[in-house]
């Protein structure tokens, strides 16, 4: 017993390395959380608290970066704004102390739901494609199959600015130019390469004996795809399809170029939030803040497949 | 070669051991059935890929203007290759972007490598911090470049505190997106905070894909921990290392959306980086022609890159 445990240890760090090792990685860590965690502190500050120096850690929560985010708002004359009834909610409140009412709700909630448009159906889209090709790929004799697999992740390799050019010409010649549409198929076409090579790796690694013995059962092949292989490729699917939803979710050049009012997503809207006199710091965080959520959420789910998603399956542990 | 022995394995099943099978297949064939699957990725792919990269090429010899559509279209043949090659502004550019991609990736690398080697030690809760640590490179580089200008700000900007408290200068001495040389490292800070955990997490799996009996072995001949270090985990690792390098230096190559919101380029054109370059001339200067041969130069380069990159891949692959 003790020789095993020697032979063991050899190889397995100290105690004291661990904890040496953990408080680095430890401190690394706080230290690239504190740009984030700021952020989204600001997103809770009043704009004076936001600008102070120096920068305040402690501060009277708040919620008119929130309201600024959703909402339009003009100045009024204070006699304006007593001759009007009660304000009429928290933000027209804020708004008020501030000699000014609420307009109107802001573009923010359009581009969020643009976003979510966008990257759900290009992800639907780019997923199935994805799952058809990468079962192609994975079980059929395909003529020039490699050089097929390298074109298509050579289009993810492109620069977007310059794929950005001629996209704009067609899409304003075929009428698909700020289009929800059109960002659609775009997004599908780059996210495409990605779903086929991580789809591929999952289905390499689901035994075709499955599908043979469903085949031999008297299920056709299309019918042993459906029925075996799908349920078998779930969690790969699963995966593929956070990794597409994230780089749609997340994606500016083109939204900049390609879109301007109709069918502009949040990542382009956040940076043009401005207040009066300068860009409204709460405002911005707060857009962030709701916009960068769903992303740390689907970080954690995705945690065990992150290496193989960033790597195009080839690096699968 | 993992492909070779599979495809003959079907070969093998479907001429030699079931013949009875294959002729119980109902409805399509395999070929039929392979090419119905694949096509649609692939008529995708030409339209929104293949099509306008075959127009930028031919606008590339041309002097069309997207503003001026009505104006009739000259033949320019390969004059736009010919004066890009030799501007010293796009050689400027190119020089901005070798400045940002090596810095970045030499950082990224050492940091990254650094950061692996130390998770490898397997700490209490170490799968809990990897995960926080792999935040940044999942966010939106737009929204982190967005906000992290307002980290910058000169006076009330948290990175000039820190640095003003740090090294006892005013915090409103310095700006770093107004400097012409502090802008250009203020672009490889936040790439390097948002990308290290990127080729972070590519060097712990390739430290993990080293089996231990190596090490035991090491310990057995007395090879001390640096001599293990130098001998076998850097070149065992490397060809991940050499994945991550690529594939950031393919990425930074093409850096446009965190840079534009930083700086946009400026101050002046001190971190012009390629891409930004490329916008300017295609969508605010709009000579469509000119910048269709500059991103066709772009894009064989990237292509050259990725060439590589694909046989890196598969050479982690076969491991």
């Amino acid at each position: 017993m003790t020789s095993a445990t020697t032979a063991h240890s050899v190889v397995e760090p100290s105690a004291t390395t661990r904890r040496f090792a953990g408080s680095l990685v430890v401190l690394y860590a706080v230290i690239t959380m504190i740009p984030l965690v700021w952020i989204m502190l600001t997103a809770f500050k009043s704009p004076d608290d936001a600008i102070s120096y120096p920068p305040k850690v402690m501060f009277k929560p708040s919620l008119e970066g929130f309201c600024n985010l959703f909402t339009t708002r003009s100045r009024q004359t204070p006699e304006f704004i007593r001759s009007l009834g009660p304000p009429q909610g928290l933000c027209d409140s804020i708004a008020r102390s501030r000699n000014m009412v609420v307009a109107g709700p802001s573009n923010y909630v359009p581009r969020f739901v643009n976003s979510l448009i966008i990257a759900f159906g290009s992800t639907v889209l780019a997923v199935a494609l994805g799952t058809l090709s990468a079962y192609g790929f994975s079980r059929f004799r395909v003529p020039l199959k490699d050089d097929l697999l390298f074109f298509i992740l050579s289009t993810r390799m492109m620069p977007p600015i310059a794929v950005a050019i001629p996209i704009y010409l067609m899409y304003r010649t075929v009428g698909l130019s700020d289009t929800r549409l059109g960002m659609i198929l775009l997004y599908t076409s780059v996210n495409v390469s990605l779903a086929v090579w991580l789809l591929k790796g999952f289905i390499d690694e689901i035994p075709r004996e499955y599908e043979e013995a469903a085949m031999i059962d008297g299920y056709t092949r299309f019918q042993a795809f459906v029925k075996v292989v799908l349920p078998q490729a779930t969690t790969g699917i699963a995966a593929t399809a956070i990794f597409c939803l994230i780089f749609a979710w997340n994606e500016y050049a083109f939204a900049v170029l390609l879109t301007s009012g109709n069918a502009q997503t949040a990542p382009p809207f956040i940076p043009i939030i401005i207040g009066e006199g300068g860009q409204d710091w709460p405002a911005v965080a707060a857009g962030t803040t709701l916009f960068l959520v769903p992303i740390v959420v689907f970080t954690v789910l995705l945690r065990k497949h992150l290496l193989r998603g960033i790597t195009f399956g080839a690096v699968r542990k | 070669m993992n492909e070779l022995s599979a495809s003959s394995r079907i070969t093998y099943r479907a001429v030699m051991v079931r013949p009875g099978v294959a002729r119980r297949i109902r409805g399509l064939s395999d070929r039929t059935l392979a090419w119905l699957f694949i096509t649609p990725t692939i008529v995708l792919l030409l339209a929104i890929n293949i099509f306008p990269l075959l127009w930028t090429i031919y606008l590339s010899f041309t002097n069309y203007r997207a503003n001026r559509a009505n104006v009739p279209t000259i033949w320019l043949g390969a004059d736009w290759y010919q004066s890009i090659l030799t501007d010293p502004d796009i050689w400027a550019a190119m020089q901005v972007t070798a400045h940002f991609v090596i810095w970045t990736v030499v950082i990224e690398t050492v940091i990254g490598f650094g950061l692996a080697f130390l998770i490898d030690k397997k700490f209490r809760g170490h799968g809990m911090w990897t995960t926080i640590i792999l935040l940044p490179m999942m966010l939106s580089p737009a929204v982190v470049g967005n906000f992290w200008t307002f980290l910058y700000q000169p006076q009330i900007g948290l990175f000039n505190y820190v640095v003003a408290f740090f090294t006892g200068r005013d915090a409103s001495s310095f700006q770093m997106l107004g400097d012409v040389r502090l802008s250009p490292w203020a672009i490889v800070i936040v790439d390097a905070w948002m990308w290290t955990p990127y080729v972070m997490l590519i060097c712990l799996a390739g430290l993990r894909s080293i089996p231990d009996y190596i090490y035991e072995a090491a310990e057995v001949d007395r090879a001390s921990k640096w001599r293990q270090f130098w001998s076998i985990t850097l070149p065992m690792a490397l060809p991940f290392i050499m994945l991550a390098v690529l594939f950031r230096g393919i990425e930074n190559f093409k850096m446009f959306d965190m840079v534009n919101l930083l700086t946009g380029g400026g101050p002046g054109s001190t971190t012009e980086v390629a891409s930004i370059t490329l916008k300017r001339a295609a969508f605010e200067s709009w000579r469509t022609g000119y910048s269709s041969a500059f991103a066709i130069i772009l894009f064989v380069t990237v292509f050259g890159l990725a060439n590589i990159y694909v046989k890196a891949l598969n050479k982690v692959k076969s491991r």
